[in-house]
């Protein structure tokens, strides 16, 4: 019994480190994108919207994050295709995809029997839900991710800064950015289970805000955010399994408890520089 | 002479039945230099993009002089369409240029790097090249964007108002330096400022919803009044010396 207990803390260590490691790289990649491109509004309607994918999978006896999964990608495909259509009150559009997605999920998590813990975790996130297969999933994910933009940095960078001048050069924007929406959707949905759907978004832009404060070329921003992610996401973990609190709120304490020290040494710097 | 690019009677906006261009009937031929002018909100960037072919076309005729144009215009957006902000060098801001001739992957030889750090020198920006645009000044960053528009030595180069920001001293130097490009390429510049452009430009293009075409570098108030094209001919106190000097 106790042998079989080691195991288990074994394996939940080996899962954590491996999940927050995938997590940290996707959303150190993405995240970077997100906020260069200055789409984090965008990014949070496309998380809230998979929320109703996620409650009508859970009703229907699916996997939630395979419906969160479609629900993501097509928001994000939408929100691509009507801001290319320019006269959409872009905001507003959001706004409505955002409670809209909340309305469907938690209409059909309450209608499914024994809901409540799982509400907690698809909300909050939980650790202890991550599983083999979901770390393998990710695995694939991240790696496509990685080679993606290692061969295609430049187009992906061109046109996230300057989307038409990127197309006049010969560059295919539109592939590019709807290839790229499609990656954000379902970076999101792959780390919705170690933040939850409220905090998901801040593994994308707190390690950024963090890098953002020492460099500010977009691939040391991506280095940075990976280190400062993944050192954030193992604390919170740490701290979430052991305190028996939610896991998406201990990583954001951690994360911004990174951004405050970076902060903190660089005002001691400039205070000693000043002298 | 062949047109490299010819626009015949062409209608464009962003809304359909709602053209904001009409008519539009222009040709531009190798070693032109084109000033356009005209009023805010006239249609100047939304001309400029339809030769780009960022904006299709509602009725009319483009035609290039070759089969792909991605490679062959060299573009300078107004500079309240870029995102000073993001995070990009300013070295890989000019390369970016380059980016027509290369494959998707965009890996850039050494010759290319070469070339971009000759350019950056001749543009003044060797010291800031692995600064981000944003830690740039307004005038140093229009002249980055000058750089990525240049590099890949275009047949055209299109510039919407480069002037913006850029400090008198460097704007006579902006100057000289399109004087010199145009023995190359045809060139293509949005001003407001016709005073201002006048010794550099060989002919004017006044659009307000239509254009008119007009064969000379100076333009009286008179005529631009019949062109139903309203800007202010304000005088010229303190034109740039050098542009004067050249002329
Ligand atoms: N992206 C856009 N979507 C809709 N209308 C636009 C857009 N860009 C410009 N316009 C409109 O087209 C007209 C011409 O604008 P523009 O070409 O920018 O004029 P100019 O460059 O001469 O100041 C203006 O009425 C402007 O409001
Ligand atoms: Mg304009």
């Amino acid at each position: 019994m106790l042998e079989f207990f080691e195991l288990f803390q074994y394996k939940f260590f080996t899962n954590a480190l491996l999940a927050g490691l995938l997590t940290s790289i996707l959303a150190g990649i993405i995240g970077t994108y997100i906020v260069s491109r200055r789409i984090v509004f965008i990014s949070g309607g496309i998380t809230h919207a998979s929320f109703g994918g996620i409650g009508i999978a859970y009703f229907l006896g699916l996997n939630p994050f395979l419906g969160a999964a479609v629900f993501a990608v097509f928001s994000a495909l939408g929100i691509e295709w009507s801001a290319q259509k320019a006269k959409v009150r872009e905001d507003s559009a959001i706004a409505i995809l955002w409670s809209l997605g909340m309305a469907i999920g938690i209409i059909f998590v309450f209608m499914t029997p024994g809901y409540t813990p799982n509400l907690m975790g698809f909300l909050f996130g939980n650790i202890l839900t991550v599983t083999t297969t979901d770390i393998i999933v990710t695995a694939i994910f991240a790696l496509i991710i990685i080679a993606a933009n290692i061969l295609f940095f430049r187009p992906i960078l061109y046109t996230a800064f300057d989307e038409n001048y990127a197309s006049t050069t010969g560059l295919n924007v539109k592939l590019i950015k709807y290839s790229m929406a499609v990656a954000v959707a379902l970076a999101i949905v792959l780390s919705i289970r170690i933040a939850g759907i409220i905090l998901v978004l801040s593994l994308f832009t707190i390690p950024q805000a963090a890098s953002m404060l020492i460099t500010k070329d977009y691939k040391k921003i991506i280095f940075w955010s990976i280190l400062f992610g993944f050192i954030g996401i193992i604390a919170g973990l740490s701290a979430s399994y052991f305190m028996d609190i939610p896991s998406g709120a201990t990583i954001i304490f951690a994360l911004i408890s990174i951004w405050i020290m970076i902060r903190a040494v660089i005002f001691i710097k400039d205070k000693l520089n000043l002298k | 002479m062949d047109s490299l690019i010819s626009l015949h009677n062409v209608s464009a906006g962003y809304e359909p039945n709602q053209a904001v261009l009409r008519n539009i009937n222009l040709d531009i031929k190798q070693n032109d230099f084109i000033g356009i002018i005209g009023p805010n909100g006239g249609g100047k960037s939304t001309l400029l993009k339809v030769i780009l072919g960022l904006l299709p076309i509602q009725k009319g005729k483009l035609n290039y002089a070759w089969k792909n144009n991605k490679h062959y215009i060299g573009y300078l957006p107004q500079s309240n369409e870029i995102d000073t902000k993001f995070p990009i060098k300013v070295s890989e801001v000019v390369l970016s240029g380059i980016m027509g001739s290369k494959s998707y992957f965009g890996k850039y030889s050494k010759s290319d790097k070469n070339k971009a750090n000759e350019l950056l020198d001749k543009l003044g920006l060797t010291e800031y090249k692995n600064n981000t645009i944003g830690e740039l000044s307004g005038g140093q960053r229009q002249r980055a964007f000058l750089g990525r528009a240049i590099i890949n030595k275009p047949s055209v180069l299109i510039l919407d108002e480069p002037n913006t920001y850029v400090d008198k001293h460097f704007e006579g130097e902006l100057y000289n330096m399109l004087s010199e490009l145009n023995k190359e390429m045809a060139i293509l510049l949005v001003s407001h400022d016709i005073g201002t452009i006048s010794p550099i430009i060989k002919t004017i293009a006044c659009v307000n919803e239509e254009l008119h075409y007009h064969n000379s570098n100076k333009i009286s108030e008179k005529v631009l009044s019949t062109y139903k094209c309203p800007i202010e001919l304000v005088a010229h106190g303190h034109v740039p010396h050098r542009v004067l000097n050249q002329h």
